[in-house]
């Protein structure tokens, strides 16, 4: 009795089988006619409000660039994935989009975790790849395939120490969350402080979904000599720190990272984020860029397009970061007057003074961020919205 | 706790005392050993690109560490929500004396798994005297503290961001192409089948059964059930922790989302969805969790709505588990 | 030192009252059913999310809190009626995973009927923080703290007092013989999911001005919620309110007085141990087995 039950069991578990490797989506080449782009994002996940208007943006500038006729006169098609932020996911999405869907260039990477598990696959595949994720080792040292669109941890950090500098700020006490972003910033600070003549007196952590702050912030608030404090970390962590931050009372000023660049982070923490400092790409002051500012047309017609469609303080920077890959992967295909890897490789790495909402790039052999330090605003917060410093 | 039921892994039917060799075929053990032998070596002429070479391996490494995962909690019925701690331990121990150290690979993930196993011998004890939901609190937490560790240690791990790793090598031959992996997953999983098959029918196995149905009866009659347990976690955590070596090596990146909480979650997700107690089970619920998100993507923004409810609905009218529940039906037909 | 301590103290209550009050719901659930409903964090998910999108929509406040808190019971009665009640012979880790597939329901369910970013609802009664003896606590906590001693209380009062409660007690401790003696077990499970869902979703309400929500904060909520109720002794209101509290203070201490980098890490050695000694946490009864 059992022995024919198993026989049918087996029968059955080998048509399962060969059904689930028969049925995987099918890579049958069409008459290529659309350009594909394909993207892998953290459209869900614990960096989803970055992935989030990161999908929203490319879905949106595919749509009108295709109503105005695509590119090389073929439309675009975007194929995307979602990661959840998980690398491992990341390198078989990538997979997916290089083997099975045969797509033309990749942009996106939300993570800097998913871009640097995806960057030897595109070294293998010759294939572009534009991410949109912070870390320096994306682009350091520089990979012949690989470009990236925000400004790195490092330029933050940078333009937060010489704002310090220039208010004689020389001890400072960090709060870093333990994400991926947090922490990576807080390594690439420590390693670039002592070039400002900064010390770092206080050094903390919390985790990304921490409830209460307090604990850490009173060890800084009763470490002599602090004279100012930096919080990187994205998502809710540095609302709540702000908040905390004044509920405790510390006198010394409070900078944030750009990874709190969205009007989201002023409603969060509310009247707390009075006088916050951080640094961030001009997108966020759109409109109140002097008229001579050549970066101001770009981030203007982004700002109203994707509020326009999303929601009046929507915008944020990652999606912008998101709006540059995807103008500089077609402003490559259109100088190469192609969709051939190679070439639209080399016209992207000849891209000269592109403005974008990140700021001018000029990428080169040895530059494939193509970004200055010049890119990053000072912003602070008055009156519950960003003003510029200076 | 319900009482395993005799599945195609199960001892009762292989019991029987047929000798002859067609006889021995057709037994589940060896037709089961057989079919998966054959739908391993046939798999690859469905298998069009790297990609679906790619998801492939990656049923294969997951279906590694859940019949391991099955052993614990199908057959000594000890839940675990801290396995992708082992998983992420060998993971790291391999990719960073290979990467960082220099060490063969092959080295490495012998010693990975010997330094996981004696880490499972040590907290089994303390942590296996818990029961139900304070067993799943307790693995849970010793999971989390892992990967706690592994993101905080940043010099070591390269932290959240992860870390590159080197290809796996062996005297000299390196694993590139993707049928390599391949073959060398499929072999593996065809061996670690065996192995827990092999455990489930010796008397340590029976042992096991007895404290799945009622360890106060096993113990009366005088089975040490503490041992068998601490056996148990130890095997399956080794299992876990060759896994994740291999792993890094395969992907050649590793992060410590692979020891996550969730990562843990869906191991035992997968020991469930296919079958609490059923090592064929297990492999069919790695598989269909590992292609399940493949073939969901085309739903987008629904894509976890629609994960989660086939979920539920597969454990609201299957709540055996995929195979065992196929099985009782077809044995029903079959007793027609 | 005084002023330290009494600030981690507080950091410590804030973060533990928030546990608590997510404990509360789990001991709840496992009274009437000894399930364990990993959808706990999700119902504090959906009652922040719905009272944040239904003030938006221009609904007054407190009538968008009591609506939340309606909807998400609503969903609670949903998962017994139709998932749990579904499989009343399935083991526990049978259902939980199908708790574990309505939070995936629910979670993919809020990203689309809500959005994928942070909300926060203004604190109830201001921010203006409170000094004592040089430290600062905010309002927001006090109502925090209030609430979760306020539904101890009730809660007690309805399992030892009255009717319905000690129909649920006897549900738990032996279903077959709540039955023979006229109760409706059903009616039972069906209340006592309903009962926790709204009590997750006060919860979340409360808290939503301290933390803000965003359509994934139930999975760490719910865990930490989790851990709080089984350190305190599954089944005791009161347990899982001194876990969380416990909990909470243990990362805050250690947050201060050791290392930020390890104060997770330490809360759960801390359960841990506290396993290792007393197998039903703190405040659990001694389990027998049943032969």
């Amino acid at each position: 009795m059992s022995v024919r039950l198993t026989r049918r069991m087996v029968l059955a578990a080998a048509a399962a089988f060969g059904l689930t490797a028969a049925a995987l989506p099918g890579g049958a080449a069409t008459a290529a006619e659309p350009i594909k782009i394909g993207t892998f994002l953290a459209v869900t996940g614990p960096a989803s409000f970055l992935g989030d208007p990161e999908l929203k943006t490319l879905q949106m500038y595919i749509d009108s660039m295709n109503a105005e006729g695509g590119v090389l006169g073929r439309p675009l098609e975007l194929v995307h994935y979602d990661t959840g932020g998980d690398p491992n996911k990341a390198v078989t999405f990538v997979k997916r989009l290089i083997d099975q869907d045969e797509v033309d260039v990749i942009i996106g990477g939300t993570s800097s975790g998913e871009s640097l598990a995806v960057m030897p696959l595109m070294e293998r595949a010759e294939m572009p790849f534009i991410s949109f994720a912070g870390s320096k080792k994306i682009v350091d040292p520089v990979q012949k395939w690989v470009f990236k669109t925000p400004h790195t941890d490092t330029m933050a950090c940078e333009k937060i120490f010489e704002d310090m500098k220039a208010q004689g700020t020389t001890k400072i006490a960090m709060i870093s969350g333990t994400d991926g972003f947090g922490a990576s910033m807080q390594a690439e600070c420590k390693g670039v402080a002592g070039k400002y003549g900064i010390e770092i007196l206080a050094d903390e952590t919390y985790g990304p979904k921490d409830t209460d702050m307090t604990a850490q912030l009173t060890k800084i608030k009763n470490t002599d000599g602090v004279q100012a404090v930096l919080n990187p970390g994205f998502g809710q962590g540095p609302a709540i720190v702000t908040k905390n931050y004044r509920q405790l009372q510390i006198a010394a000023p409070l900078y944030q990272s750009h990874g709190v660049a969205s009007k989201q982070f002023i409603e969060l923490a509310g009247d707390a984020a009075e006088g916050v400092r951080l640094p961030a790409a001009a997108l966020l002051v759109a409109e109140k860029l002097p008229d001579s500012d050549p970066q101001k047309p770009v981030v203007v017609a982004y700002k109203q397009a994707y509020e326009g469609k999303h929601g009046a303080g929507s915008v944020s920077t990652f999606g912008g970061h998101a709006y540059d890959g995807l103008m500089l992967i077609t402003d490559a295909m259109k100088r190469a007057g192609s969709t051939d890897k190679a070439a639209v490789r080399d016209a992207l790495e000849q891209t000269k003074g592109y403005m974008g909402t990140g700021g001018e790039v000029t990428f080169s052999a040895a530059d494939h961020l193509g970004l200055t330090l010049d890119a990053f605003r000072m912003l602070e917060i008055k009156n519950g919205d960003w003003a510029l410093i200076q | 706790m319900t009482k395993a039921e005799p599945t195609l892994g199960g001892g009762g039917v292989a019991r029987r005392r047929d000798t002859g060799l067609g006889a021995r075929l057709m037994r589940p053990r060896t037709g089961g050993l057989l079919v998966l032998a054959v739908v391993i070596c046939l798999l690859p002429l469905f298998l069009q690109n790297n990609f679906q070479y790619d998801v492939a391996i990656k049923i294969g490494f997951n279906a590694i560490v859940v019949v391991g995962l099955n052993l614990l909690i199908g057959y000594a019925g000890q839940i675990s929500l801290g396995h992708a701690g082992f998983l992420g331990l060998g993971a790291y121990f391999s990719a960073i004396t290979v990467t960082k150290l220099g060490w063969p690979p092959v080295l490495s993930l012998v010693l990975a798994a010997a330094v996981v196993g004696l880490l499972a011998f040590v907290v089994a004890r303390p942590v296996l005297r818990l029961k139900g939901h304070y067993l799943a609190m307790a693995t849970l937490g010793l999971g989390i503290i892992i990967s706690i560790v592994l993101n905080q240690e940043a010099q070591l791990t390269g932290g959240p961001d992860g870390m590159i790793v080197d290809p796996f090598s062996v005297f000299g031959f390196t694993f590139a192409k993707a049928w390599q992996w391949y073959w060398l997953v499929g072999g593996l999983l065809f061996v670690a089948v065996w192995l827990s098959l092999n455990i489930i029918d010796s008397p340590v196995g029976r042992a096991l059964r007895a404290v799945h149905g009622s360890e106060v009866a096993a113990e009366v009659v005088g089975v040490d059930t503490t041992r068998y347990k601490v056996l148990v976690f130890v095997v399956s955590a080794v299992f876990a922790s060759v896994v994740g070596s291999l792993e890094a090596h395969y992907i050649m990146f590793l992060s410590p989302n692979e020891a996550s909480f969730f990562h843990s979650v869906e191991l035992v997700i997968m020991v469930v969805l296919g079958g609490m107690a059923s090592t064929f089970g297990a492999v069919v619920g790695a598989a269909i969790l590992t292609a399940l998100p493949q073939f969901l993507t085309f739903l987008e923004d629904y894509e976890h709505l629609i994960f989660g409810l086939i979920l539920m609905l597969v454990m609201i009218f299957l709540p055996k588990g995929i195979v065992p529940s196929l099985a009782a039906l077809l044995k029903r037909g079959g007793d027609r | 030192m005084l002023g330290e301590f009494m600030q981690y103290l507080f950091s410590g209550l804030t973060s533990g009252a928030i546990y608590a009050l997510v404990g509360l719901g789990f001991a709840l659930i496992y009274n009437a059913s000894h399930v364990i409903n990993f959808a706990q964090g999700e119902f504090v998910m959906l009652g922040g999310m719905s009272t944040v999108f239904l003030s938006a929509a221009g609904v007054p406040l407190p009538v968008a809190v009591l609506l939340a808190v309606a909807a998400t019971a609503v969903v609670g009665l949903a998962l017994e009626k139709l998932a749990v009640e579904q499989t009343k012979n399935a083991s526990v880790v049978t259902l939980i995973i199908i708790t574990i597939g309505a939070s995936i329901v629910i979670r993919g369910a809020a990203q689309v009927i809500f959005d994928k970013q942070f909300h926060t609802l203004p604190a109830f009664t201001g921010d203006a923080p409170i000094n004592v003896l040089g430290a600062t606590i905010t309002p927001q906590t006090l109502w925090v703290l209030g609430v979760t001693v306020a539904i101890v209380l009730v809660l007690q009062w309805f399992f030892n007092r009255t009717l319905w409660g000690k129909a649920i007690l006897a549900t738990s401790v032996n279903p077959l013989a709540a039955k023979l003696v006229g109760i409706n077990t059903n009616l039972v499970l069906l209340i006592s999911f309903g009962l926790s869902a709204a009590l997750g979703a006060i919860a979340g309400v409360l808290i939503t001005p301290i933390t803000s929500t965003n359509f994934e904060v139930g999975i760490m909520l719910g865990l930490k919620g989790f851990s709080a109720a089984i350190l305190g002794g599954l089944g005791s209101p009161f347990g899982a309110v001194a876990g969380g509290l416990i909990l909470g203070i243990v990362e805050a201490f250690g947050a201060g007085y050791i290392s930020s980098e390890y104060k997770d890490a330490m809360a759960f050695v801390i359960i841990l141990l506290a396993l290792f000694f007393m197998p039903s946490g703190l405040f659990g009864k001694r389990g027998t087995d049943r032969v």
